[in-house]
């Protein structure tokens, strides 16, 4: 029975290691754009924190001080696209396009220079990435019929960034819907006059939810390349950032519906590398290519209307003037 | 800090002496070269409603502002109780107990009531103690002032007089004893806006200084106790409402003599132009906006629809444009038959000879982001005014709207102004101006002086008389029940899109209009606050 069920725990499996970055990157979209601003710049930050996480975890030799380095350049990078659209009130869309250029371009110069590499950096030892973890009793359990597999393959034996990715949608929801900041938050990308005239600042409101969104950006960005990968290769968020985005768009801005579609997308990524090659009865086999333009396909589609009606913020993409 | 105004020792206290809530000294404030506040001095007295009034650009707004802490004073000295206050934020105003209801509302429309209450004073890092106590406050205001609102609405789905209850909750919340409300009665209808009233006047009994910025006379009129007046951001005059009246303000207002009541003269109707019959429409929900309207219009006269607004006026006059599909029935317009089967669109209509000057003059009036020049030739650009050819005449076209803007008064108006730029009156002129220079066999008006000042106002109606005399027929629908009265040879009364009456001009007074505007049921008394009742 259990080894009827494992393909199929093989493949979720997949694709709860592919989707941690896009929830990440999603919730982190989800702070940024409920506080009004539009952030595609998800993109460049998880290519900057992928970059910063396994150059100073080379350096340092601490993994840990790589999770905090890629955390502060996100958060860096974050204050930058406020500093453009908030305080100078610039376009959100161009700025943000312009710090993935900027990340893009930045981390394969800086690279490099710095290795010599073809803009790798270099491969870094099992110790000095984020190792799978055994959940306990994982290994008790695992001859229990369906759900011994289920906990032992499919939750146990992944690494930290994972959960903190699987904690953050509930946390990004409490925040949202239990906490003062939240309501300041959602009413800010709604009707930011309303929260001026109730004597809060607009201003110092949005630079903490984009700020926000880069820690969880830098996460996102460190797991791609000191626990899922073991060291960096230019452009290796290869449009993450972007399929988060949409994520954000497909769940209606709300953190367990984006949740929904960060899996769905993360499903379709692991399927695609699944039945890479597999002769499927009557189809034949699957250009992989299709599955992973799906989700923006599915985006599309879902934006002229045939899904469902997204609601954006109401302010969103409007510069705050006074 | 959640306490709600007006606690019995308060009252009591109000009467010993008359303190002054409010003091202004020399308050200036400049846009660039533009004076929006000239050494405003002003002094209101404590427990007292106290009117500001002033045309549209006359400063109030900024005053206001400036008075709330959005905008900083260039200059001067406000007291607040007494004392020597520094206003520099809306937080620091809320800080000094004055709270101000927006013109446009501050209100989140996706958010419950409960949430946009307590937006600002959540009482901690959690939502969970703000939600109780945010509802406690709501069930105190419900009992102390009968500002009843459910808690758990969603404020989109509130009608306009409902949410300004919201907005008045907000700003009274924090026990704020000063109240400015900027033109609360611009969205409301007459019954909303005397359930407004009610409430002000319990709010003055509790000891609520209230400060009430409008550019209406009969509001001023109603409910202050003493008003002060602007013009052209001076304070011109300051009175005690009781020794003053109407006429005296106006002139204070606009700085000469003006004609409330339009010179009307009788109408000479001739033929027909227009005739309606069964006309239906729905709205995109598929709900019937418009049934069975019939009537007619003839050239030479002004037939006035009346009726509290969103009983299908709007979309009478879409549908009669062409920018709204004729369900059942339809109408001959000069001849040409408009129904489901033949559908004409609105530059059909106008090629008919019909012009249409929209309610909504920013949606479908203007492009606020054009010049006039390029305003005034909108719909009517690929007839002669343009020129001959592929490209435009910039000559003809600003020879065009230079004679239009001297005709009809357009003020700071040349011709490469952004339409934006103007003040709401003179953006109506140049929608007028626009459609009556082009001469129309037939005029449909929708909310002709609709924030627009007392002196624009007074244009505007002689152009609308002036144009009936040269033999146009005239479709006027407007919310304020005076100027149907005072414009129109003949009124139709409309309730929940239908026709309810229709009475010559002169044949009934406003009670009796009201009462059919409401659904035509027999009270003796006008019902004051039925459309209230209905909501709470």
């Amino acid at each position: 029975m259990n080894e009827m069920i494992m393909p199929f725990i093989l493949t979720l499996d997949a694709t709860l290691r592919l989707a941690s970055p896009l929830m990440l990157c999603a919730m982190a979209g989800i702070f940024a754009e409920r506080s009004g601003i539009v952030d595609i710049s998800l993109e460049g930050k998880l290519l900057s924190g992928a970059f910063v996480a396994a150059a100073v975890t080379t350096a340092s030799g601490s993994v840990w001080v790589g999770l905090g380095a890629a955390m502060i350049a996100t958060m860096s990078l974050s204050a930058l696209h406020g500093f453009a659209t908030i305080t100078h009130r610039g376009d959100q869309v161009v700025s943000g396009l312009a710090i993935n250029m900027l990340a893009m371009g930045l981390t394969i110069v800086v690279g490099h220079a710095v290795y010599g590499r073809g803009g790798q950096t270099p491969a870094l030892t099992n110790d000095l990435r984020f190792s799978p973890n055994t959940l306990w009793l994982s290994d008790m359990l695992k001859d229990v019929p369906l759900l011994g597999p289920i906990y032992s393959e499919l939750l146990s034996g992944h690494n930290l960034l994972v959960y903190l990715a699987l904690i953050s949608v509930p946390a990004t929801a409490f925040i949202l819907y239990r906490t003062r900041f939240g309501l300041r938050l959602r009413a800010v990308g709604e009707v930011p006059e309303a929260v001026d005239t109730a004597g809060i600042s607009v201003f110092w409101l949005r630079y903490r939810a984009l700020i926000l969104g880069g820690l969880l950006c830098g996460i996102a960005g460190a797991y791609l390349s000191v626990a899922l990968g073991a060291g960096f290769a230019r452009e290796m968020s290869a449009g993450k950032g972007y399929i988060a985005l949409a994520a954000v768009i497909f769940g209606n801005w709300r953190p367990f519906r984006a949740l929904g579609a960060c899996l769905m997308f993360g499903f379709l990524e692991s399927l695609s590398t699944r039945l890479e090659g597999v002769e499927l009865p009557l189809v034949g086999e699957l250009p992989t290519q299709l599955m992973l333009a799906l989700p923006y396909v599915l985006t599309v589609l879902l934006l002229a209307g045939f899904i469902g009606r997204p609601t954006p913020p109401a302010a969103i993409g409007q510069p705050y003037i006074k | 800090m959640t306490q709600p105004v007006g606690s019995a020792q308060q009252a009591g206290g109000a009467h010993s002496a008359p303190r002054l809530a409010l003091e202004l000294e020399k308050i200036s404030k400049s846009f660039g070269p533009v004076r929006a506040n000239r050494d405003i001095d002003l002094q209101v007295e404590s427990g007292t409603i106290h009117g500001i009034i002033g045309e549209n650009g006359a400063g109030k707004s900024t005053l206001m502002k400036i008075l709330y802490g959005m905008q900083g004073a260039d200059s001067g000295r406000m007291l607040v109780n007494g004392k020597d206050e520094d206003i520099r934020s809306s937080a620091d105003a809320i800080a000094k107990g004055i709270g101000m209801v927006h013109q446009h509302f501050m209100l989140v429309p996706t958010f419950s009531v409960l949430e946009n209450v307590m937006l600002g004073t959540e009482g901690g890092a959690l939502l969970a103690d703000g939600r109780t106590a945010t509802r406690k406050l709501l069930a105190e205001f419900a009992e102390h002032y009968g500002m009843r609102v459910d808690p758990d609405a969603l404020v989109g789905s509130l009608p306009v007089g409902i949410r300004q209850r919201v907005e008045i909750i907000k700003a009274l919340k924090g026990g704020a004893k000063i109240l400015i409300l900027d033109e609360p009665t611009g969205v409301l209808t007459p019954q909303e806006t005397e359930g407004l009233f009610d409430i002000l006047r319990v709010l003055k009994a509790d000891g609520v200084t209230i400060l009430l910025i409008t550019h209406k006379l009969d509001e001023i009129m109603a409910i202050t106790d003493r008003v002060s007046v602007m013009r052209r951001g001076e304070m011109v005059g300051h009175r005690d409402t009781k020794d003053t009246n109407p006429q005296e303000l106006a002139e204070l207002m606009v700085g000469r003599k003006v004609l409330l009541q339009v010179d009307h003269t009788p109408a000479n109707p001739q033929e027909l132009r227009l005739t309606v019959d069964g006309l239906g429409a729905r709205s995109k929900a598929g709900h019937q906006v418009l049934q069975d309207i019939s009537f007619e219009l003839r050239a030479g006269e002004i037939l006035g629809v009346a009726g509290v607004s969103g009983n299908g006026q709007s979309e009478l006059m879409e549908t009669l444009a062409g920018m709204r599909a004729v369900g059942e029935g339809g109408f001959d317009l000069l001849g040409h038959r408009v129904d489901a089967r033949n559908p004409k669109g609105p530059d059909a209509m106008r090629d008919l000879g019909l012009a249409h000057i929209p309610e909504d003059r920013h949606h479908h009036g203007l492009i606020l982001s054009f010049q006039v020049q390029e305003n005034v030739i909108l719909g009517y650009h690929h007839g002669p005014l343009t020129g001959q050819g592929l490209l435009m005449d910039r000559d003809k076209i600003r020879q065009h709207s230079e004679r239009l803007i001297e005709e009809f008064d357009v003020r700071n108006g040349r011709s490469n102004v952004l339409a934006k730029h103007l003040s709401g009156g003179n953006q109506q002129k140049v929608v007028i101006a626009r459609e009556v220079d082009a001469v129309p066999k037939v005029l449909i008006v929708g909310q002709p002086t609709r924030g627009v000042d007392v002196g624009a106002i007074e244009f505007i109606h002689k152009q609308l008389i002036a144009l009936r005399d040269r033999g146009c027929a005239i479709l006027l629908i407007s919310v304020e029940l005076e100027e149907i009265m005072s414009l129109s040879d003949r009124i139709i009364v409309m309730n929940a899109g239908r026709l309810v009456g229709e009475v010559a001009r002169g044949q009934a007074d406003e009670n009796e209009l009201g009462l059919m505007m409401g659904g035509g049921r027999a009270k003796p008394k006008v019902p004051a606050a039925q459309g209230e009742a209905s909501h709470v």
